[in-house]
């Protein structure tokens, strides 16, 4: 393999670990808050079909982010009315959910675009565009370095930007201000936190809005960014590898960041057979390579790995008790 | 807060011509048909530490709940140093500047001390600026009351008089006046213990008001001002502690006349039932918990272990009853048994006439959301008289629970209601009435009356002594010194996993046990 394939293989890294990336911070706030949130895929396909029929309609891909944003903001809203207000299983409403994301979204792209459950192609402004980070063409000469910068860094669409700076800013709120205390307290123990006069529900539903907000963005890249335009079922498990992310992650940003370079590292070589079988001297299945994250993820649950302790309160609703 | 502020400047301890801190007139609250309080009034004066008493589901921490805007009263008055206020939640709890310290602490385990002590009273959106001014505040608060604690120790690491200084820190931290402690004594050892209530003093030297919930006596006999006893619901007495009595308090309490003291006749000892024989324990952190322990019991007599918990008598409970190997020897009957846990279960321990009355009755006694037939079958499914044929002989299982409830005065007895909806006294004697109507050689039993009522804690006493008197060999644990003093007929002390040594009741008092179970022989202590 030269060094450019290994460029090419860690770009295609960049692209695939963002929409992982995005999905499981937006995990991170929900389950650090108390509340267990399977339904990141279906938050991230609501998302990325209301921003792909939108972002064709309009023309404007930032009025389809801001519908794919929307559309996940309603999804987290039902999650939250059901699992924080009416204290019902966290598991079954995010299983319900990612049903019903499923099942709607291929029915409305039928009924408003006829064509087979998919929206038309994007093209032109109804998409992200790459960005050039600046100097960049001019450095592409530097040995070694330039390739890295214009190639591997550059040229991405600024919402592989927005997930990364997302990272330090997650890991600031969250141990740096009032409000990361209180949520970090809330998932750990909601009862010091109500006694302490701070509203528990509160503190769940900014968590869960949180999160709707960042599988928003991360669906809007997957349909606007990544490819172009809405297919069906097309987050394809995304949502359940940033779920094995967060907890490969121990539920911390900066391990987050890790975690979704190399599960994404993992899907960018699956695409590429040729570099796989140049690598490994045994045939390797592709599908092995696809359920990996799932396979380290019970390998860190087993506690090989160190121990990953999820929230305490996790998954459990809140009810008043002396 | 202003009333509060003008307050604080008279001088400590009880002010003659200020308003009452608390003043409750009239207070009701109903869960459905259950009447939690009725029409309760109440006054507190500023800088006394007044005691609440009642048995459990008397109605006192619901009573404390709706002060601190848990719960809304149905009907009545709050007034705060005169003033009428509303405590619709926590936070106009606090405002008022009333703090409290809940049984089970309210804690966030993995937080500092300091993030603790600031979770919802921080002073910015920023936690940096935040905790370093709360860092020397907390400092300042600590000394003045000599509640030392290191405010960047994990709450998990440190122990629970620790944690529960943190409580009274946080409240203090809040500017509270009016403190309420609900059983706090619940988990402390008793030099613990004496070390809160100094602290306690300490506050209402300073003109803090302190309410203490509790049902033991002693507490309120020892460290209160006034107090207040509480029976179904209603405020039945407030009198001056001075004036009062433990015996006068604990009729006040349960409505009838109460033997505190144990009665019982001399034990007549039998043959040896129980032999343990250098018995040694290594639990999965590696550490030794029991450090070969040696004792015998006899037919028709109490063992009691004393000790604090944590020096080995849980695990020398799960070994004996079958939930921990161990090794060493252990005879019942002249009979070795096996303590490697392949061949050896509670059913097979049962099997030989051991009954365990475990030291959790939540955790390991009951599965709290099965009913009482259900859990009186546990442990004895495997009896025939439970059977029929392949299935389980239900309705005979009910039958046989009735009659146990019946017999145990168990209330209510409805053999179908799930072990959670008893209280906790009557949790205790459907525990007690599986394991001694098996009419087992030996008895295991473990923290015999924790959280149980007076009113039940005499009947459970007397249905012990009882089964000593029928020629049985009983082991018990407790942490409660009055319990050891009074229920054994021999007392081994137990420290840090070994015995450090065996006393007679009559001859020995609650200081000398005291220095034993702190480790200290009775030769260094005299010196």
């Amino acid at each position: 393999m030269d060094f450019s394939t290994l460029i090419q293989i860690l770009d295609s890294t960049m692209r695939l670990a963002t929409p992982l990336l995005l999905a499981c911070l937006a995990g991170l706030f929900s389950e650090r808050s108390g509340i267990f949130d399977i339904g990141l895929e279906a938050k991230m396909l609501i998302s990325a079909f209301f921003s792909a029929a939108v972002a064709y309609d309009t023309g404007s891909v930032w009025l389809g982010l801001l519908a794919g944003i929307a559309a996940s903001m309603v999804f987290a809203a039902i999650h939250g009315v059901a699992s924080i207000t009416f204290r019902g299983n966290q598991l079954i409403s995010g299983v319900a959910l990612n049903f019903l994301a499923s099942g709607m979204t291929v029915l409305i792209a039928q009924n408003w675009f006829q064509q087979g459950g998919r929206t038309p192609s994007l093209l032109g402004k109804a998409r992200f565009e790459p960005l050039t980070l600046p100097f960049a063409d001019a450095l592409s000469d530097v040995p070694v370095l330039g390739p890295i910068y214009s190639e591997l860094l550059s040229g991405h669409s600024i919402l592989v930007y927005v997930a990364l700076l997302a990272v330090p800013a997650t890991y600031w709120v969250l141990y740096r201000t009032r409000f990361g205390l209180r949520l970090r307290a809330v998932g750990e123990n909601p009862a010091a936190v109500d006694t302490a006069g701070v509203s528990v529900i509160g503190l769940r539903y900014a968590a869960v809005a949180i999160a709707g907000l960042l599988c928003g963005i991360a669906g809007a890249y997957l349909a606007t960014g990544l490819q172009a335009g809405f297919v069906k079922d097309m987050t394809a498990g995304r949502g359940y590898i940033a779920l094995a992310a967060l907890i490969f992650a121990k539920w911390r940003p900066w391990y987050a960041l890790s975690a979704c370079l190399l599960f994404g590292l993992l899907q960018a070589l699956a695409l590429r057979t040729d570099v796989v079988e140049a690598i490994f001297p045994f045939r390797m299945p592709v599908q092995l390579l696809d359920s990996l994250p799932y396979i380290l993820t019970v390998v860190i649950l087993a506690g090989f790995v160190g121990k990953a302790i999820p929230p305490r309160a996790g998954g459990q609703p809140y009810v008043k008790e002396r | 807060m202003k009333d509060l502020a003008e307050n604080s400047g008279q001088p400590p301890g009880a002010a003659p011509n200020a308003p009452p801190a608390i003043e409750l007139r009239g207070i009701s609250k109903a869960f459905g048909p259950v009447q939690a309080n009725k029409d309760i009034s109440l006054k507190v004066a500023k800088g006394a530490i007044h005691g609440i008493i009642g048995e459990n589901g008397a109605g006192k921490s619901t009573l404390m709940s709706i002060l601190y805007g848990f719960y809304k009263a149905d009907r009545g008055e709050i007034l705060i140093n005169g003033k009428p206020t509303e405590i619709p939640d926590s936070q106009a709890a606090i405002a008022a500047g009333i703090g409290m310290v809940f049984q089970h602490f309210k804690l966030v385990e993995n937080f500092t001390v300091l993030e603790n002590v600031v979770l919802g009273a921080e002073e910015g959106a920023l936690l940096r600026p935040t905790l370093a001014k709360a860092r020397k505040h907390l400092t300042e608060i600590a000394e003045e009351y000599e509640m030392n604690v290191d405010p960047d120790a994990l709450i998990e690491e440190i122990g629970v008089g620790q944690q529960q200084r943190v409580e009274i820190l946080k409240s203090l931290y809040r500017h509270a006046d009016i403190l309420i402690l609900d059983e706090p004594t619940g988990v402390l050892t008793p030099a613990e213990a004496d070390h809160l209530f100094r602290i306690l003093r300490g506050l209402r030297d300073e003109g803090k008001t302190i309410i203490l919930i509790t049902h033991k006596l002693r507490e309120i006999m020892e460290v209160t001002d006034t107090v207040s006893v509480m029976r179904r619901g209603e405020m039945t007495a407030t009198v001056k502690t001075a004036e009062t009595s433990p015996e006068q308090l604990a009729e006040l309490m349960v409505g009838r006349k109460v033997l505190l003291r144990v009665d019982k006749k001399p034990a007549q000892p039998g043959k040896t039932i129980l032999k343990v024989e250098d018995l040694r324990v290594v639990d999965d952190d590696k550490v030794e918990r029991l450090k070969g322990v040696s004792f015998e019991v006899r037919a028709g007599e109490i063992l009691g272990i004393a000790g604090v918990s944590g020096n080995g008598q849980s695990e020398l409970l799960e070994v004996l009853g079958g939930m921990m190997p161990a090794t060493g020897r252990v005879e019942i009957n002249g009979e070795a048994i096996d303590l490697t846990g392949k061949h050896s279960d509670g059913r097979s321990r049962r099997k030989r006439g051991i009954a365990h009355v475990p030291e959790d009755r939540q955790a390991e006694g009951l599965i709290m959301d099965f009913a009482a037939w259900e859990n009186v079958a546990f442990g004895y499914q495997w009896d025939p008289a439970y059977n029929k044929g392949w299935l389980m002989d239900n309705a005979g299982i009910r039958e046989d629970t009735a009659g146990k409830m019946e017999r145990f005065d168990v209330r209510p007895p409805h053999a179908h209601l799930a072990a959670k909806s008893f209280s906790g006294g009557n949790q205790q004697k459907i525990v007690l009435a599986r394991e001694i109507e098996r009419n087992p050689d030996l008895l295991l039993v473990g923290q015999p009356t924790r959280g149980v009522d007076i009113g039940a804690i005499e009947f459970i006493h007397q249905r012990i002594i009882e089964l000593r008197d029928a020629g049985k060999a009983i082991l018990l644990v407790s942490v409660e010194l009055d319990e050891i003093m009074g229920m054994s007929d021999r007392i081994a002390v137990m420290f840090d996993g070994r015995i450090m040594g065996e006393r007679l009741p009559g001859e020995t008092n609650e200081g000398e046990l005291g220095l034993l179970m702190a480790g200290v022989t009775s030769g260094e202590g005299k010196a």
